[in-house]
C-alpha cells in the first residue's frame, strides 16, 4: 500500500491531463489523417492533409504573418519589461502600487482590449491617425496594410504581456546579490554600465524563460489580430495579418474542413515544440 | 499600516477591473415565469421582431419568447451550422438567410415538416417563388416560411447631394442614375465638388452585390449548382463596373460591417449606398438621431432586384415543435410582416402584406418621409428571385469582397485579385 499511495496522490494529475490533454491530442492527430466533414462521412487519406498544407499558399502566408507578428512583437516587449523592471528595482515611491499597476493590462479582457485598440487604429475615426495627422504625417491605412497590421497587433501584445514580463524579471532582479552592485558601484561602474554587465548576464536564465513562454503564446495568437480584423478569421482582404491559429479556426470551423483543421493545429504544435527545443538548448548552453 | 492600505487600494482596484471585465459577458437567463415554456428564436441582424414577439406573449400566456440575435450573418451561419450538427443548443426556431438557405436544405432531415403543422394552407399567401425557396426539390418539405424579401433602392443624403450642387429630390436623384455608367458619372461630379465627405458610395462591396443580383438568374453557381463564377457574365461584369468605381475614385473605402463604416454613416463619410429594404434598419441604428431627415430613398440603377431575405425554420431538435411552428406561422403572417417592416425595414414577402393599405401607405420619417410602402412595395411582386447555389454566402462573404476590398485598398492590382477570388471560391465550394 505504502509503495503505491505516491502514485495514487499524483494520479489525480495524470487522469485529468490524459483526458482533457492526451486524449485530444491523439484525437487531433487521427482526425488530422481523414478527409473529415462537419456533415457527412469520413475518409482515411494517410498523410494527404500534411503533405497539402506544405503547398498551401494561404498557410504559408499564415506562418509568415505569425512569425513576424512575434519578432514585432517579442523584442521591443522584453526590451521594455527589462528596463521597467529595472525601474521598479530601484527605491520608487508607491513602488507595490506601480509594481501591480503595470499588471493591470494584463487582467483586462483581451477581448475588450482589441475592441479598444481595433478603434484606435481604425482607419478614418482613428486616434492614432488623428495623432499622426497632427504631426502632418499622413493617415495609415493600418488594416489595409500588411506592415500596418503587423505593427498595430503588436502594440496590442504588448500593451497586455510587457508589464507581466516585467514582473518576472524584477523577482529575478531581487535574487541579484546587492554587495555585487556595491562592489561595481566602488569600482566606478556606471548604472547602465552595472545593468549590462551585472544583471543581465544573471538574469539569463529568466530571459531565456520568458523567451519560452512568449513563444508559445506568440505563435497561438488568435484573438488580438481576430479583434482587430473585425471578428472576421481572413485575418485582412489578403489575410494581411492572418495568423496560423486564425486559419486553423477558419479551416476547422467555418469551412467544417475537420480534418485539414487538425493538420494544422498538428503542424503549429510541432513548429511550438520544435521552437521550444531549440530554447531549452541554448538555456542549457547557458547554463554551462 | 500604511502600506497595508496602499495594498488593500490596489487590490480593490485590480478586483474592480476584473469585475467590470467579466460582468458584461454574462448575460441573465430567459426570464420566463415559472410554468412558462420559453421558445427561442435565432436570427441574425435586426428582424424587426421586439414589438411582435412582446404582443405574441400578450396572447399566449404560457409562452415566453427569448430573442438570440447575432450581429452578423457570417457569424451566425457557423453556430448555426455546429448546433444543427451537434443535435443540440439551437434555437426553436431560427432564420435562414438565402445566402445560406441552400446549404441548410442539403440536410432537410435537420428541420421540423412544416406541412406536418398545417403550413400548407399558406401557400397562397406568399410570393410563389419565395415559398418554392422553402421547400426541398421534390416540394414534399416545407423548411422555412419565408419572412422579407430583398428589394433594392439607393439611399442617399440629402445634405450632401446639395451640398455637391446635385439635386436632392428623390425623383430628380432617381433621374440622374437609370444606369451603372451614370451612377459612376454622378459619383465623379460629387467628388469633384470636394464636399468633405470621404467618397460617393460607401464601400465598392455594395454596388458589386446590387449589380449582380439584378444582372440574371444565377451567380456563383448555375443552375445544376456546379461552381460558374469565372464564366459567369453577372459576376464579371459587376466586378468590371466596381473596378471602374475604384479608379474612378468614386467610393469611401469604408468596408462594410468595419469601425470606420459604421462611424462613416454618423460622421456623413459617403453620400449614398445601395438599400435593399432590410438596410433601412440598419442606416437608421448607425447614422443615429442626430440624422434624422438626411437621409432619403430613390431608384436603384440597372432596374429592380432581389438582395437578401430569409426564410424561418424549426429545427428537428426543437422540443416544443408545435408551439415554433405556431409563432413561425405569427411572425410571418401579413399583419406581423407589416410591423417587422415598419419597424426595421424587412420587405414583406407574404402578399397580403404587399397589397395592405397599411404596408403601401407607410412613410418611412427617419428618411425624410419617404414613401418606403410605395417605393419598395411596387417592385415586390415583380422581383425575380437568382438561383445561387450551395455556399453562396461563404464565396461572397470570403472570396470576391476580400478581393475587391483589397484593390479598394490599393493592396492588389486588379487581375492578380480576380484570380484570387476564383481561387478562394473554389476552395470555399469544395
Amino acid at each position: 500500500m505504502r509503495r503505491i499511495t505516491p502514485y495514487l496522490l499524483i494520479a489525480p494529475f495524470f487522469l485529468l491531463f490524459a483526458v482533457f490533454g492526451v486524449y485530444p491530442l491523439l484525437y487531433t492527430g487521427w482526425v488530422s489523417l481523414h478527409d473529415w466533414h462537419l456533415i457527412g462521412g469520413h475518409q482515411f487519406v494517410g498523410l494527404a492533409n500534411y503533405t497539402g498544407l506544405l503547398s498551401d499558399p494561404d498557410f504559408w502566408n499564415a506562418m509568415a504573418n505569425t512569425g513576424g507578428i512575434f519578432v514585432l512583437a517579442t523584442v521591443p516587449q522584453l526590451l521594455l519589461a527589462l528596463w521597467l523592471a529595472s525601474l521598479l528595482n530601484r527605491g520608487l515611491r508607491a513602488r507595490t502600487a506601480l509594481r501591480m499597476g503595470i499588471l493591470l493590462p494584463n487582467v483586462t479582457s483581451v477581448a475588450a482590449v482589441g475592441i479598444v485598440f481595433a478603434q484606435l487604429y481604425s482607419r478614418d475615426f482613428g486616434l492614432v491617425n488623428w495623432l499622426l495627422g497632427l504631426a502632418g504625417a499622413g493617415p495609415v491605412d493600418w488594416q489595409g496594410s500588411r506592415a500596418g497590421s503587423w505593427l498595430a497587433i503588436a502594440t496590442m501584445v504588448d500593451w497586455r504581456w510587457t508589464g507581466y514580463n516585467a514582473l518576472i524579471f524584477l523577482a529575478a532582479m531581487q535574487a541579484v546579490p546587492r554587495d555585487l552592485y556595491e562592489a561595481a558601484a566602488i569600482d566606478g561602474a556606471s548604472r547602465s554600465r552595472q545593468f549590462w554587465r551585472i544583471t543581465v548576464p544573471l538574469l539569463r536564465p529568466t530571459i531565456v524563460f520568458t523567451v519560452i513562454i512568449s513563444t508559445i503564446g506568440g505563435l497561438q495568437l488568435f484573438t488580438e489580430p481576430l479583434m482587430f480584423g473585425n471578428g472576421k478569421m481572413l485575418g485582412g482582404s489578403l489575410g494581411q495579418f492572418q495568423t496560423v491559429a486564425m486559419y486553423m479556426y477558419e479551416t476547422a470551423f467555418q469551412r467544417f474542413q475537420y480534418g485539414y483543421g487538425s493538420a494544422i493545429a498538428w503542424t503549429l504544435f510541432l513548429v511550438i515544440a520544435a521552437v521550444a527545443g531549440v530554447n531549452a538548448l541554448l538555456v542549457r548552453r547557458a547554463a554551462r | 499600516m500604511r502600506t497595508f492600505a496602499r495594498r488593500a487600494l490596489v487590490a480593490a482596484a485590480v478586483l474592480a477591473l476584473v469585475a467590470t471585465g467579466s460582468a458584461c459577458s454574462k448575460k441573465n437567463d430567459s426570464g420566463a415565469r415559472p410554468g412558462q415554456l420559453t421558445i427561442t428564436i435565432d436570427y441574425f441582424g435586426d428582424f424587426g421582431y421586439a414589438d411582435l414577439i412582446k404582443e405574441y406573449e400578450r396572447s399566449h400566456p404560457g409562452i415566453h419568447v427569448q430573442i438570440r440575435s447575432v450581429e452578423k450573418l457570417d457569424d451566425y451561419k457557423p453556430k448555426l451550422a455546429q448546433w444543427l450538427a451537434a443535435g443540440t443548443g439551437a434555437g426553436d426556431v431560427v432564420g435562414l438567410e438565402e445566402g445560406i438557405l441552400n446549404e441548410f436544405k442539403t440536410q432537410s432531415q435537420n428541420f421540423v415538416n412544416l406541412f406536418d403543422h398545417g403550413a400548407g394552407d399558406l401557400r397562397n399567401d406568399f410570393l410563389g417563388w419565395k415559398w418554392e425557396g422553402g421547400t426541398t426539390a421534390d416540394g414534399k418539405q416545407l423548411i422555412g416560411l419565408p419572412t422579407d424579401v430583398g428589394g433594392l433602392a439607393m439611399c442617399y443624403r440629402r445634405d450632401l447631394f446639395a451640398k455637391a450642387g446635385l439635386p436632392s429630390d428623390r425623383e430628380a436623384v432617381s433621374q440622374l442614375w437609370p444606369t451603372w455608367e451614370q451612377f459612376i458619372a454622378t459619383g465623379q461630379r460629387f467628388t469633384a465638388a470636394n464636399t468633405g465627405a470621404k467618397g460617393f458610395v460607401d464601400s465598392v462591396t455594395t454596388p458589386f452585390n446590387a449589380i449582380m443580383f439584378q444582372s440574371g438568374d444565377t451567380n456563383f453557381y448555375d443552375r445544376s449548382g456546379a461552381l460558374a463564377a469565372e464564366s459567369s457574365p453577372a459576376v464579371r461584369r459587376s466586378w468590371d463596373l466596381s473596378m471602374k468605381m475604384i479608379s474612378d475614385g468614386v467610393t469611401a473605402r469604408a468596408t462594410t460591417w468595419s469601425k470606420d463604416w459604421e462611424a462613416g454613416f454618423k460622421q456623413g463619410s459617403f453620400a449614398v449606398t445601395a438599400c435593399p429594404s432590410w438596410m433601412l434598419g440598419i442606416i437608421r441604428n448607425n447614422s443615429g438621431a442626430d440624422n434624422a431627415g438626411k437621409w432619403d430613398v430613390a431608384a436603384v440603377p440597372g432596374g429592380g432586384g432581389n438582395w437578401g431575405g430569409s426564410w424561418l425554420a424549426v429545427p428537428k431538435q426543437s422540443k416544443h415543435p408545435k408551439e415554433a411552428a405556431e409563432l413561425a406561422k405569427f411572425l410571418t403572417s401579413a399583419k406581423s410582416q407589416v410591423a417587422a417592416f415598419k419597424k426595421a425595414g424587412p420587405l414583406p414577402s407574404n402578399v397580403k402584406a404587399l397589397d395592405d393599405p397599411e404596408f403601401r401607405a407607410y412613410k418611412n420619417e427617419y428618411f425624410n418621409n419617404a414613401p418606403v410602402g410605395q417605393i419598395f412595395g411596387s417592385g415586390a411582386k415583380a422581383l425575380k428571385p437568382v438561383y445561387l447555389g450551395p455556399k453562396h454566402q461563404a464565396i461572397k462573404e470570403r472570396a470576391f469582397e476580400p478581393a475587391l476590398q483589397s484593390v479598394e485598398q490599393g493592396q492588389a492590382k486588379p487581375d492578380a485579385a480576380w484570380a484570387k477570388a476564383l481561387a478562394d471560391a473554389k476552395k470555399e465550394a469544395r
